[in-house]
């Protein structure tokens, strides 16, 4: 019986890096609808899961398959969907619902140029807000980005990790580009490759929703009796569905579990963050450019640090705060038009003047001249 | 019936009949031989019949969102096909927003009992038109009267190719039972749309003020379902056909897809 794939050097496309790092996760069950650009992950997990004796399906629509990885995890097993923008809108119900009632699942949007349609084929990076607040609610997430296809496999595994971990629903929030590319990578032997497994409710403890701050999640059909609702709930899962106070303590802790262990969960890439005098803060495909850009920009003297986010949210605050004290400018290069950019000059408060660099459509990168062209013009307006 | 109840007081108005199914539920349930739940799931959405089972039953269960009862359902089945996973949800829940799933589920006669409560309106909202409600019905939404045609959820089930189909009233207390015990049996998808009573959001507007009036009403309207064979459809119009629509044997899909699963383990 195949596993996980053998550990060593391989050239893949990163979706089907992410495929193989779900199973190298553990998941055990995949539910999804086609779209583009993310349906190669479908088509890899529906030949790879069943080969570890998992499941995975297509459903009707992108409703019935994130509800049907919702069911699936409250059986215990690690379960996943795949989807782009389109489908991550019709998504945000089941996840706000993933959210509520503390069920670990993995959601990947692979971004495509929006709203609506826009052009299927073509990259984007318009889906970062809906990853922070597309479900309606007060509500906290967890959003990783990665930039490589070895990251489609790395941050596939961390993924579910942070699920597991804090019983939530965690966003790989990909890319076109990082998805359809295909680059080297490596797959470490599993011994190497850290996994973290939901708690269990002790015998006798049947509060499976509170009392801590990550309550224990028990699976049905164990006798537990569990009571799951999306409505408010004590934490014993009866529906409150008038009382302020409950209201108030659920989703306080829900959205504090979060916040409180941010340090815990934000990851990020940083170079020459601390001297710099032009900050870049990046993420996805975007950040592939400001490499290049950063090189390009000592030939003509400029001191340029980098931060890339690997975690969108919550927000690496602390170290974007760090570049702002030395950097006379922060420049924030997007494929949307300005979303991470607010985010920044929210940060910053106004300690340096935060510039955005855009482009949208046709699936054009800015390219490391572009971006440099961009920060030569603002240094010499600020001179 | 303590055994398969939590103590908690039922939270239907007056002359629901919710109850009614629930306790048709539970004695076709306790025919069976089940002394308790342990081996059901059930998933439900949202609206009145959504809370027959959460929290009422002493089981585990998982009320979700509007319509997607089904969908979780399917994910329980697929991981964990040695139980028996019972959908409830109401007309609005399973034939509005829910049809296509539940037309996806009886298309792949997927192995789980759905129980479809019928009052023919949107009860839990206040009284809005529903898919169900019958043509020239008042409701909050139609205040001149429905003006759409309602749906025949069950005989789309049986078209759909579900193993088991039928649909009762809550005044057909044991043919519902009979038919609910039936559904539980059934190796593929069981469908029982149960057509029940809503004096609190439904009658009221249509002159039938009391559940023993909407009792009456389905007693005088239901026709067979082999004596409407028989009828013309002008004759049947406004009409409840009630009995077993479908009865027949599919392979189960949790059966199918483990089937799948360890050939492809062996190739795999």
């Amino acid at each position: 019986m195949t596993k996980a794939v053998s550990p060593g050097t391989y050239f893949w496309e990163g979706n089907e890096a992410c495929a193989e790092g779900a199973i190298a996760a553990g998941c055990r069950f995949f539910a999804g609808y086609p779209i583009t650009p993310a349906s190669e992950i479908a088509e890899h997990l529906t030949k790879r899961l069943p080969q570890t004796g998992g499941v995975a399906i297509q459903m009707e629509d992108e409703m019935a398959s994130l509800g049907a990885v919702i069911g699936a995890s409250w059986t215990g097993v690690k379960a996943m969907t795949a989807t782009s923008g389109p489908g991550f809108s019709l998504m945000q119900e089941n996840i706000g619902y993933a959210f509520m009632t503390e069920t670990p699942c993995v959601v990947v949007d692979a971004q495509r140029a929006g709203p609506s349609t826009g052009q299927a084929t073509k990259c984007g990076q318009g889906d970062v807000m809906q990853a922070r607040w597309g479900t309606h609610g007060d509500y906290a997430s967890i959003v990783l980005a990665p930039n490589s296809v070895q990251e489609m496999f790395d941050l596939t595994i961390r993924a579910f990790n942070l699920a597991e971990r804090y019983r939530t629903p965690v966003v790989l929030l990909a890319d076109e580009i990082i998805a359809h590319m295909r680059e080297r990578l490596e797959v470490p032997p599993s011994k190497q490759i850290e996994l973290v497994n939901r708690r269990k409710p002790k015998q006798g403890n049947k509060a499976f929703f509170g009392s801590q701050e990550v309550p224990p999640m028990p699976e049905v059909g164990a006798g537990y009796n569990v009571l799951v609702t999306g409505s408010t709930h004590d934490e014993y899962g009866i529906r409150q569905t008038a009382d302020p106070l409950v209201h108030q303590k659920l989703v306080e802790r829900l959205v504090g579990k979060i916040a409180t262990n941010a340090d815990k969960i934000v990851q990020f890439e940083g170079s020459n963050v601390e001297e710099c005098t032009i900050g870049i803060v990046s993420y996805g495909c975007t950040s592939r450019a400001v490499y290049e850009t950063v090189e390009l920009g000592k030939k003509k003297a400029l001191n340029i640090g980098h931060i890339r986010l690997k975690t969108v949210w919550p927000f690496p605050s602390t170290i974007v705060q760090t570049m702002a004290h030395t950097a006379d400018m922060i420049v924030v290069p997007e494929m949307n038009l300005r979303q991470i950019f607010y985010e920044t000059e929210r940060v910053v408060q106004g300690e340096v003047p935060v510039f955005s660099v855009n482009k949208i459509g046709g699936g054009e990168m800015i390219t490391p001249e572009e971006l440099l062209a961009a920060i030569v013009k603002r240094v010499k307006n600020l001179d | 019936m303590r055994s398969y109840l939590r103590d908690l007081r039922l939270p239907f108005c007056p002359g629901c009949g919710d109850a009614t199914v629930l306790n048709s539920f539970l004695r076709a349930v306790h025919e069976l031989g089940h002394k308790d739940l342990r081996n059901f799931v059930f998933c439900s959405g949202i609206g009145c019949a959504a809370w027959i089972p959460s929290p009422y039953l002493k089981a585990d269960s998982i009320h979700v969102t509007h319509g997607r009862s089904i969908p979780v359902a399917t994910g329980v089945k697929l991981m964990r096909p040695d139980l028996n996973v019972v959908v409830f949800g109401g007309d609005g829940d399973l034939a509005g927003i829910g049809l296509s799933h539940l037309m996806h589920a009886a298309r792949r006669n997927l192995d789980i009992v759905v129980i479809m409560v019928n009052n023919m309106i949107y009860g839990m909202t206040g009284g809005q038109v529903a898919p169900t409600t019958p043509l020239g019905a008042k409701t909050t939404t139609t205040p001149y009267g429905s003006f759409e045609r309602p749906i025949d959820t069950t005989r789309l089930v049986v078209e759909a190719g579900a193993s088991y189909a039928a649909r009762w009233t809550t005044f057909h207390r044991e043919e519902l039972k009979e038919a609910l015990r039936r559904a539980i049996l059934t190796k593929g998808f069981g469908f029982v749309e149960a057509v029940s009573q809503c004096p609190t959001a439904f009658g009221r507007r249509v002159g039938l003020k009391t559940a023993a009036d909407l009792l009456r009403w389905f007693e005088e309207n239901s026709v067979p379902l082999d004596e409407a064979e028989r009828m013309v459809e002008k004759d049947l119009e406004g009409k409840i056909v009630v009995g077993e629509f479908a009865r027949r044997e599919f392979p189960a899909f949790s059966q199918t897809v483990r089937e799948m699963v360890k050939e492809a383990m062996k190739s795999g």
